[in-house]
Order: C-alpha cells, then structure tokens, then sequence
C-alpha cells in the first residue's frame, strides 16, 4: 500500500484503496469510495453514537480482525476494513434481529431488514411499539436543536423517548426533526397537528403533504435552486439547527442573506405581479383546509403533475386510496357578489376540462364531474376542447353547488344540485375540486399608491378597453393577469404588448447600455488531427459518491485520440474553467468532452471556455454522468462507473468527427411589412413606427379602418371606437417612418427573416418592390350574414352589428314597451362552425344595456347558450340583469323557433328553468351572427406558407407560448385572423406583435444557430423530399436545379436530412459521421480484418445495399403523405 | 442471470432527454443498461442509425420523442415513428426480433415516465438476452487496438 499524504489516511475497504483526511470515519470513507454500508441512527452532519450497531464492519487488528461500528469510528495512519465478510453480516443479522424484536410493529425497519435479507427474528418481542431507542431523535433535539424536549428515560423494558413527565413541554417548537430523523417511524407528532401545519406545511400545496422548510420551489423552478423558508427555519427562529450548512459540500447555503434594495433608473416600468388563489376561507362551506378529500385547482393540478407530490397518482389525503370519483365546483370566489369578486375569473372553465381530460387519461374508469353555471369555453378551439371531453366521458352538470358535506365515516363529500330536470340530486364523490378565483396578488395592492397606479374595486390595475396596456400614470405598464384575469396566450400577449409599449418610449437610448465580451481570435483546427481532452466531473459527491470518478479517467485516458483525461471537483467552478482554458492551449486540445451533468444547463457555460481558449465552441461535447449515471443509479455503483465509461467513450466516437461551426450571421432590414390596416394593423404598424423601425402598411380596401370602420361597434366602457379608429388612420397616414399602400395588395414574398423582399401591386396594376425584415399578418375578420331565422325576409331581423350601427346612429324607432329578442351562438358552435365567436355575448350585453338607457320601458331577452362574458364583463352581465334584461337559456338541440307571419314575428322557445313554453312577439329580433375569416386568407396562407386552422384563422407556432408567431421565423399575426376577438385584445395583440418584432429588427445582424443543414450540391438530384419535409420552408430547389437551403430559415432539426434520398445533405453538429461514430463506439466493435466494415451509403452515393433500397421506397410515400 | 444487455436510447433533445434529467433529479432509478445518446430530434433518426447499432451488436434501441402533436419541430417525432415501425419489419426479416426496437412518445415533465420506459425496455431486451449479431467483447479491444494505430500513424503523420 503506497504511502499516504501528509494529513491523509490510506483506507482499504473491501480491497479498494483511497486516501481520506484523518480523522473522517469508516462509514463515511466507504461512502465516497461508493460503499455502501447499512445504518440506521447515523444521520449527515450530526455527531455519530453508534447506537444501532448496524454499520458494524471488521478491522485489521495486527493479525486479527476486530468488530467495529463504522460510524463513529476516525481513520488514523492506514487501515483495512471488510464490510461484508461473513462474520459482519452474521453480526449484522444477529443485530437487526434484535431491533426486530425491540420495535416488533415499525414497518420502516421491517422493509430496512428485509433489504438486507433478514426477513424475521429469532427472539420473542420484548415489548410493543416501534421505538429501537437509537436516541438519535434526542439527539437531534439536543444537540441540533438545541431544545433538549425529549430525552430517554425509564430502564431496561420500560425504556422510552418521552418529554419530561411525559407531558407537553414549553421546550418542543414542534419543529418536527425527531419525527423526520427517526428511522422506524416511532414518533408521531399528530396529535400537535394543528402547530404542525406551520412547521411541515408550506408551500403551494399547503394543507396536501408535508414539505421541508428548505426545497426547489418546483421541479422546473427556475434558477433552480433551493430556497429556505424563513418564516418556518429553525435556524431563522432560534440559531439551533443548521444542518443544511453543514450537510452541503458546495459550502453553497448562506443564512446572512439580506433582503436588498437597489435604487435603478429606468425609462419606463411594467407590472407584471400576477395572481394569487382566492382564499378559500371566505367560503369555509366548501370546506377546503378541514375536509381532507377537498382540494383547490392548483393542488388538484400538482396530485396531476408528474412531478407533484404522487408522482402524478392522484390519491385520497384522508386514506391513500385513488378516488373512484371526483366533482369540480366551478366559480369558487368567482362571479361571488357576496365575496365582492363580481368578476369572472376566465381561465377555470378551461383549466378544469383540461384537469378532467388529465385525470381519465391516468385513470380511464374515474367518473369526473363538473359542477358550473356557464361554460366559458370563449377561446381559440376551447369550444373543441370541451367537445373533447364529453366525448372522454367527463360529466358537466350546470347547477351551483351551496355547500359540501363530508361523510363523517368514509370521508367522502356529499354535493345536492338540481339535474336538468330540477329535480334535487344528492350525491356522494370521493373527492372534490374547488375552481378557486383568480385574486390580484397583493404584492403590489399596498404600494399602488407609490407607484401611482390607480387599481379597480377588485385591486386589479385600472385600464380602459382602447388602451389595455397603460396604467393610468405614463410610462407605467401592465402585463398579464394584474390587469385582468386571463389565460397563459391572453397574458403572453399582453406582456409582449407592454414591453413594446416601454420600447417605444425608449427606443432613442436602445443598446446604448449593453456591453459586449470580445472573445479571442479562433485557433485553426481544420488541419490538425484531433487531440481529445476529457474532464470527468466529482460534481461535490453528487457524481463521485457513486461513480468512480477515477477509474473513468483510468480507463478513458488510452484511448485513441484522447491526449488529456482528468477530473475535477467541479469542473463548472470558475477556477475549474481557467484550468481547463490553461489545459486548451498547453495541450493543444482541440476537442473537449466533459463528463459532467445536463448540457441543458452547462453546455452555454463550457462553450463560452472553449471559446475564451480561442476554439470554436462547436468542438465540445458532454456526456452526462450525473443524470444518467450517479443519480439514477446510485445502488449499483459499479454499474454506474462501467456505464459512465461507455458513455465517454461513445462520446469520444462522436468527438473526433467534430468540425468547428462558424456561425454566420445575416443582416436585418430593419423594416416591418404589415398586411391589413384596421385596428391591429394600425395599432401595430404605430407601435413598431414608435420603436423607430419604418413600417410598409398594406391594406386591400381604398381606407384604413377595416371591420371597424365598417361595421359600428362599441366597447363596455363606452370609448368612441369610430374617433378612436379615425385617430389611428390619422396618425398611420402622417408618421414619418410608416409608408401606407391603400388599395394594393401584396402579391410574392421571397426571403427570409432578416431579409424578405415584398411585390405589392395597386389596384392599377402598378407594382414595387420593397425589402423588410419581418411580415405581420393582420388581415382581420369578417361577420358572417346569417342564412338562418329568417334573416333578409323581414327588416326586423338583424345582427348584432348592424344593431350597434343603428344604436350608434339613433335611427332606431321602437314603440314604448317594445320587446326585443336576441339570439344568441347563431350559425356557430354547431357542427358546422365548432367554435365560438368570443365577442358576441359581450356585445349583446353592451348593448342590452344602452337600449335600456335610451329607453328603460323596452323589454330585451336574450336567448342564449353560455353567457360567455368572461372577465370584468361578468360585471356589465350582472347589471343587466339588475336593469330588467332576461336571459333565457336554450340547448343546442332544441334552439328558438321564429316564424315571421305578415308583420308580426313570433319566437317559441322552451324556457328550461320553468320547464315550459314561452312565446314572445318582439319588435325586432337581433341574431349574434359568426366571425369568420377572410375570403382572401387562403391566399395569404399561400403567399407565406403559413397553416390556416380547421375554422379559417391562422394557425400560430404554440398556442400557449407563442401567440403571435408564426412557425417560421419572421413572421407574425394578430388580430381577428388569429381568431375572433374584442378590441382591447386585438389592440394588445397588435402590440405584442410590435414587441415580438423588435427583438429582430433592433438587430443590425442576426446571428444563425451554426446547427444548420447544408447541401453537397454535388449530390442533389433535386428530388423536391427536402423541400416537402421542412416544416419552415428552408430548403428551396433553385435556379442552378440544386437545393438550397435559407441558412436564415433553418432551425436545426435535420428532417431534410434524414429525408434525403441521395444524403445530399447533413446537418451541421449532428452529421452522419458523428451519430454513426458515437454509436460505433459504445461498443468498439471495430471491423477486424475477417469481417468487412459496414458499407454506408454516404460511401456509395445512392447505389444501397437492399434494406436501404426498402427504406427509401418508404420514405417517398412518406414524403407524398406529407404534401 | 445478470443482465448486460445494452439498449441504445435515441433521445429527442426537447423531450426525452430532459425526462431523463428530470429522472435524475428525482432520484428515480432504473436498470444501467440505457446509453443514452442525444438527438436534436427523432425526426433526424434515420433507419441507418438503429440498423447500424444492431450491427455494431446493441441489443436493444428505444427512440424516444416528444407527445404526438407536441414535436418541437412539429412532425418530426411522427416520421420517427413511421421509420421504426420500418426498421421492425426489417428486423423481422434478418430473423432479429422486432421488440428489440420500441418508439416512446413523453414530455419533457415526464421523469417518470422515463424511468419507466426505461425500465420497460431493459427488462424486455434483458427477457429476449442479447442479440445474436453482437460482437464479442474480446472484438471490442481488437477494435480499439486498431483504432489506435491508426490514430498513432495519424499523428506521426502530424510529427513529420
């Protein structure tokens, strides 16, 4: 045995050697070197007893051998250790026997034995209970607490932990380290649960399950770290306790943080607080935090998460048990005058069709029932998505719910509701659901007068509907839910919105505080043989503890190529980083793998070494050892050590073919093309002009305006949408930096972001060419003129919008006492049109509500399916109904029947709360006709090879996350061609575009993502399957009959290259070369000189071999099911 | 009998490879015979790629994208299933067992759901055992012998 370093003891344990610091004891020597020796009262960071006596292991005495407890026992000088000799595991068994029969009823140490292969003792109970008396319980009150509440008391058989005199003692904080220490579940601190729920409880899932006092927010938490929980920390509330500072090796936590304020200049503010969930105590009836089976939304959503509490189980707090049924209440705090929140809260609709649609997809015979008053399914394909899942299976009943019962024996909760019969249903569910509103997070509600904001009666900021993005002092911003309850689209949107909003008033002082690193030239490396660096990461213990961090370094360094191997405690550590720079330029390194954790979070880092070390940052790779390695396999370290090697050495096979990348980059044109000028257009072609970028507006009609020149509509808050749209139109027409084409249309794009290049031809037939940098497509919608309800006969049938034009201008004449129909979801919502067209209900509303103003003897009804008036609307909802407006409610099966006779026309409807007939005689009816797409979309859709939706609207990149984007860079949408909606969300919308626009064309270049594909014009036999499979639009078959490919376009998935039938292309980063070489070397086959390498077709051209032949018959049809 | 088979998962970058870190962090353990290699999507797995790990003797390949309709690359991962459904039928025709290749779909959220599907395909390659084409661990060090040469007259090359 070499001789150990000063300071350092030389272990041997099960024959393998390290050198630890004196002093560190047995267990914990074993446990770097990835030994795991079995313990029960040992505990990291506190002081060893070795009270339990499972760690026991021999040492080399002179000739002998002598048992020891490995816990507490210092290596000094050199020593030689068997943890698993025969005498060690007789003794070891000999003494889990004996704490079998010491805590005859602990579960915990009845699976502990069982791992360890004692499955029953030998000796008859001493006593009940599941206590081994290890005291390591007492210790952690004592010692790291500094509290001293429990002790051991009582001798022999009566031995026990108890407080002094067994009696509740001032000295127990009730911070719940004896229960989280204890081995065998022995100690049960219920019975001080209702202290406890401040100890253990905290978090979002508060009242769900314990959480500990420091933790990751959640598992996607960003940064993610953890954080402590000040208000609940021993350490915070006494100085006892920190065992998170000892217990991090990283040295990473830090009690002296202080709060900070730092004093910032800035040109403009937006407010982005966000929400909280409405406390449920305010509505203690539905007995959320004392009914165990009832849950909010949010808590329901993390029994959902895969990432929750359960692992995505959802299960019973009361037994464990998965419930057979659960209820949704919808509308908890929301549309509550009692509670003061008159507002509707938006989103729960949604969110609870999507819990339910979840929660069936884990458990298919789950009944789910949902409990509401209106289905808000107003959004983009929401309608579908509630079609969707009735057709699950998920029950709606529209019926509110008062109260819940919970059943006192089998803790389930009874719900009484009508059916659609009104008739009164009691039911029992297993669980139960609260839809809890959505409350302005009181963050900012104390300081909104210091900020100057002028907040609504619920503390939401104070908006009007033509600016929804303003606060009402300037230069004040709001994005998100602070404004109004909204969706994650609604509130991506809006906050786009607001940033370009604060761009506009900064745009003169742009970039002017931004600094840039200026990295050193790039080394040559095309010509040099690789020389291959590899440094193996310990992350602390994170990898070490388990993979044999040297023995990947022994076994890494030989091979071929490979000129450096190391390993480092943290190789991301920035003085790790200088000695890698250092290593770079004295080795020559010219490829890096680091065997370290996730190039999701580290590869940014290492590339940024390589690049300060003057190599081209496309020359590393990671192998990710800690993921994939120590973390997943930590019971079986020498499996992890062997998979760790081969996953280095597969990396080293996809190294060596490595080719620097330059990235490249393309100019931006700084300029916007808009498409349609009504009020998004406009809105958006003012904002991008106020950014400072100039702006080629198109608009197909001879004015500006659009729809709403057109078609006379209002907002609830009563603005002047006409002066408002002629402001617009003024100012697009004399801003500086906006150049307006009327009457003209845009007829060929070419190009890509940065760089497209535009025909727009007028009327006349007169044609320019223009060059921008961006496209917006804002061509708006249309209302559908009604074919149903004897639209066209009779002039007492109207829609919505020509009643908003003749309220406008007055020319309505109805006699006093005149009754007024309307119908609402008319050609829409049916199988035709499965959507809804969101502005309808609001409309009538409003508009209910100024005929009852001009004249309050007018009887209005209105017919309708879901009053759809989310939001702050739900409020303009609730004083119609105050004035007198009715509101009947019909089913899409049995809708109203008008027949118009003479000149008297007659509307029968079942009235479904009376349960009867009702026929009305109105004066006029008004029918909310559809919002469609239009006539022309298709060809827009063309023009940009950008997707419409199955409805006729434009389909955006994602959804939720990108709103205003299209899938291909550089282009944008908003507005109603997105799909139907008011004009505050049209004119937020419109800014979100300016916003999204600006991160473009603020560039004066726009670096390119070097993972791009490229084509070997030498090989292209313009076969067209690239340019079908890109789902951007890339690749292009050009002039010289080759493809081409718009590096600008390319995002890097490399589907043409798979594609490829004559592997004319690769994809930079991951060519064949690369992929085959990692694969090839994870098991080193090689080609020894009896077996002839495989053939590749790259070698070959397209002659291949059968298979290949095969594949590529397949993928033509492919390509062909693609078109 | 122990089981040292090795299953080559093909992992989308978007998806399937942050599962696995997610399993990681999660502490969720699953057999060691997975070597993941990371790919920028599955819709860039080409049937080569799977049939060449056979050859190289993988036992088993688990290509693993994102959710149908959830592609960061929007169809990407639907092409990848098209080609392993492929790659099946031809390894039914070479006599190798179809199983020994299996497409997954996940999100990213989804550690889990990794684990398990891990778990799934090592214990399914772990019943068929190893693959009759894979080559002899003794080849392995032939292999890297010659590798090394001809690294070694790559770099006296360099000398000269």
């Amino acid at each position: 045995m070499a001789a150990p370093l000063p300071n350092m003891a030389a272990v041997t344990v099960d024959g393998r050697t390290s050198q630890v610091p004196i002093g560190t004891t047995i267990l914990d020597a074993a446990r770097q070197m990835g030994i795991a020796i079995p313990t029960l009262c040992h505990y990291r960071g506190m002081t060893p007893a070795g009270a339990c006596r499972v760690c026991l292991v021999e040492i080399e005495v002179g000739d002998s051998r002598r048992m020891v407890s490995s816990c507490s026992y210092p290596i000094d000088g050199t020593l030689v250790v068997h943890s698993g000799s025969d005498a060690v595991l007789e003794a070891r068994r000999t003494v889990l026997e004996l704490l079998l029969a010491q805590a005859p009823d602990s579960q915990e140490l009845k699976e502990f034995a069982a791992e360890l292969g004692v499955e029953s003792t030998s000796f008859s109970a001493a006593r009940e209970g599941r206590c081994v008396l290890c005291g390591l319980c007492t210790r952690v009150c004592n010692d790291v607490m500094g509290r001293g509440a429990i002790n051991l008391y009582g001798r022999s058989s009566e031995r026990t932990v108890e407080p002094a005199y067994d009696e509740t003692t001032v000295q127990c904080q009730v911070c719940g380290a004896c229960e989280h220490v204890c081995p065998t579940g022995a100690i049960d601190l219920s019975r001080f649960s209702s202290e406890l729920s401040v100890a253990h409880r905290t978090g979002y899932d508060k009242y769900l399950f314990k959480r500990p006092n420091i933790e990751m927010a959640h598992a996607q938490a960003a940064p993610r770290v953890p954080t402590i929980d000040r208000e609940n920390c021993v350490y915070f509330k006494t100085g006892e306790c920190g065992l998170c500072e000892k217990v991090c090796q990283a040295g990473a936590i830090n009690y002296d943080q202080e709060e900070e304020t730092l004093d910032l200049e800035v040109g403009a503010v937006v407010l982005t607080p966000g929400f909280i969930a409405f406390d449920a105590t305010k509505r203690s009836e539905f007995g959320l935090g004392f009914c165990d089976n009832v849950v909010s939304n949010v808590q329901f959503e993390s029994l959902l998460s895969a990432s929750g509490p359960t692992a995505g189980h959802v299960l019973r707090r009361s037994d464990g048990n998965a419930p057979k049924s659960v209820a949704f209440i919808q509308c908890i705090g929301s549309r509550d005058v009692g509670c003061g929140n008159e507002y509707c809260s938006s989103v729960c609709c949604m969110a609870a069709t999507k819990e339910a649609i979840i929660a069936k997809d884990h458990d298919p015979n789950l009944d789910v029932t949902i409990f509401f008053l209106d289905m808000r399914a107003f959004g983009k394909d929401f309608d579908r998505y509630y079609q969707r899942a009735q057709d699950a299976g998920v029950r709606y009943v529209r019926s509110f719910i008062s109260r819940v019962f919970e059943m006192p024996d089998s803790k389930n909760l009874q719900l009484t509701y009508l059916d659609s019969k009104m008739k009164r249903v009691e039911e029992e569910f297993d669980m139960v659901v609260l839809s809890l509103a959505l409350v302005p997070s009181p963050t900012l509600r104390e300081k909104s007068e210091m900020l100057g904001v002028d907040l609504n009666q619920w503390g939401f900021a104070q908006t009007i509907d033509l600016n929804p993005l303003d606060t009402s002092r300037p230069g004040v911003f709001v994005g998100g839910v602070f404004q109004e309850p909204k969706d994650i689209p609604d509130t991506v949107m809006q906050s786009s919105g607001s940033a370009a909003r604060a761009m506009s008033l900064l745009a003169s002082v742009r970039g002017s505080k931004v600094r840039t690193k200026a990295p050193p030239p790039e080394r040559d490396v095309t010509d040099e043989p690789p020389r291959v660096g590899v440094f193996v990461c310990h992350c602390g213990s994170n990898i070490g503890s388990v993979v044999d961090v040297a023995a990947v370094v022994e076994q890494t360094r030989d091979l071929p190529y490979v000129v450096l191997a190391e390993h480092n405690t943290y190789t991301c550590a920035d003085d790790t980083q200088d000695v890698m720079k250092d290593r770079i330029i004295e080795h020559r390194l010219n490829r890096v793998i680091v065997a370290s954790c996730t190039p999701r979070t580290h590869e940014a880092i290492f590339r940024d070494t390589l690049r300060d070390a003057g190599l081209n940052p496309y020359l590393l790779e990671m192998t990710n050892i800690r993921d994939q390695c120590s973390w997943v396999h930590s019971a079986d370290p020498e499996e992890a050590t062997q998979k760790a090697i081969d996953l280095v050495r597969m990396t080293l096979g996809r190294v060596v073919p490595l080719r620097p990348i330059r990235e490249q980059s393309v100019p931006v044109k700084n300029s916007a093309l808009i498409i349609g000028g009504g009020i998004a257009g406009m809105t958006a072609a003012l904002t991008i002009a106020d950014e400072g970028f100039p702006v080629y507006l198109v608009e197909k009609e001879s004015a500006l305006g659009g729809t709403a020149k057109k078609v006379v509509v209002g907002t609830l808050d009563g603005s002047d949408v006409q002066a408002f749209v002629s402001r617009l139109a003024e100012r697009v027409s004399a801003h500086p930096r906006i150049v307006l084409w009327t009457g003209s249309r845009v007829t060929e794009i070419n190009g890509h972001v940065g760089a497209f290049e535009s025909t727009i031809e007028s009327l006349d037939s007169s044609s320019v060419s223009v060059e921008h940098g961006v496209v917006v497509v804002a061509t708006g919608a249309v209302e559908q003129k009604p074919t149903s309800f004897e639209y066209g006969n009779s002039d007492k049938v109207i829609t919505q919008s020509e009643l908003c034009e003749k309220l406008a201008r007055d020319d309505l004449r109805l006699p006093s006492s005149a009754t007024i129909v309307m119908i609402q979801c008319v050609e829409q919502r049916d199988e035709e049109r499965p959507y809804c067209s969101r502005i309808c209900c609001t409309t009538a509303v409003r508009n209910a509500l100024q005929l009852k103003e001009q004249q309050p003897d007018l009887n209005v009804v209105v017919l309708y399916r879901d009053m759809r008036t989310y939001g702050f609307r739900e409020a303009a909802y609730q004083e119609a109904r105050e004035k007198g407006v009715l509101f009947v409610r019909f089913e899409k099966d049995e809708p109203p029947q008008l027949t118009v006779t003479d000149d008297t026309i007659s509307v029968r409807m079942r009235d479904l709360s009376l349960q009867r007939e009702l026929t009305v005689n109105p004066e006029l009816v008004v029918l909310a006709a559809p919002i469609v797409g239009q006539d022309d979309r298709q060809e827009i859709s063309d023009l940009l090879k950008v997707p419409l939706n199955g409805d006729g609207f434009f389909l955006e990149a994602h959804v939720k996350l990108r709103p205003v984007d299209f899938s291909s860079d550089g282009l944008f949408l908003c507005g109603a061609a997105h799909s139907p909606k008011l004009i505050s969300e049209a004119i937020s919308q419109a800014c979100a575009v300016a916003g999204r626009v600006a991160s473009i064309l603020s560039k004066k270049e726009m670096p390119i993502s070097g993972q791009i594909a490229q084509v070997d014009v030498n090989k292209c036999i313009a076969c067209m399957t690239c340019v079908h499979l890109c789902p951007y639009h890339a690749p292009a078959v050009g002039k010289d009959n080759k493809a081409e490919v718009q590096n600008a376009a390319c995002m890097g998935c490399g589907s043409c290259a798979s594609g490829c039938p004559a592997r004319a292309i690769t994809l930079n980063n991951y060519t064949n070369d690369q992929i085959s070489g990692a694969i090839e070397s994870l098991l080193w086959a090689g080609s020894p000189p009896s077996s002839p390498g495989p053939i590749y077709p790259e070698k070959t051209g397209i002659s291949q071999t059968r298979w290949h032949k095969r594949a590529l018959e397949g993928g033509d049809q492919e390509a062909d099911s693609d078109q | 009998m122990k089981n040292d088979t090795i299953v080559l998962a093909l992992c989308c970058h978007y998806c399937a490879y942050a599962a696995a870190d997610m399993a990681g962090s999660m502490r969720l353990q699953y057999p060691p015979n997975i070597r993941v290699l990371r790919m920028p999507c599955t819709g860039k797995i080409e049937e080569n790629y799977v049939l060449s790990a056979f050859e190289y003797g993988v036992d088993g390949v688990m290509v693993a994208g994102c959710l149908e309709g959830g592609c960061h690359y929007l169809e990407g991962n639907l092409r990848a299933r098209k080609r392993i459904e492929r790659v099946k039928g031809i390894l039914e025709e070479i006599g190798l067992e179809p199983e020994r290749v299996e497409m997954f779909n996940l999100s990213s959220a989804e550690g889990p759901r990794f684990a398990e599907i891990s778990t799934e395909m090592c214990e399914r390659i772990g019943k068929l055992g190893p693959s009759p084409l894979r080559a002899d661990r003794s080849r392995l060090k032939a292999g890297i012998e010659e590798l090394q040469a001809e690294a070694d007259a790559v770099l006296e090359g360099e000398k000269r």
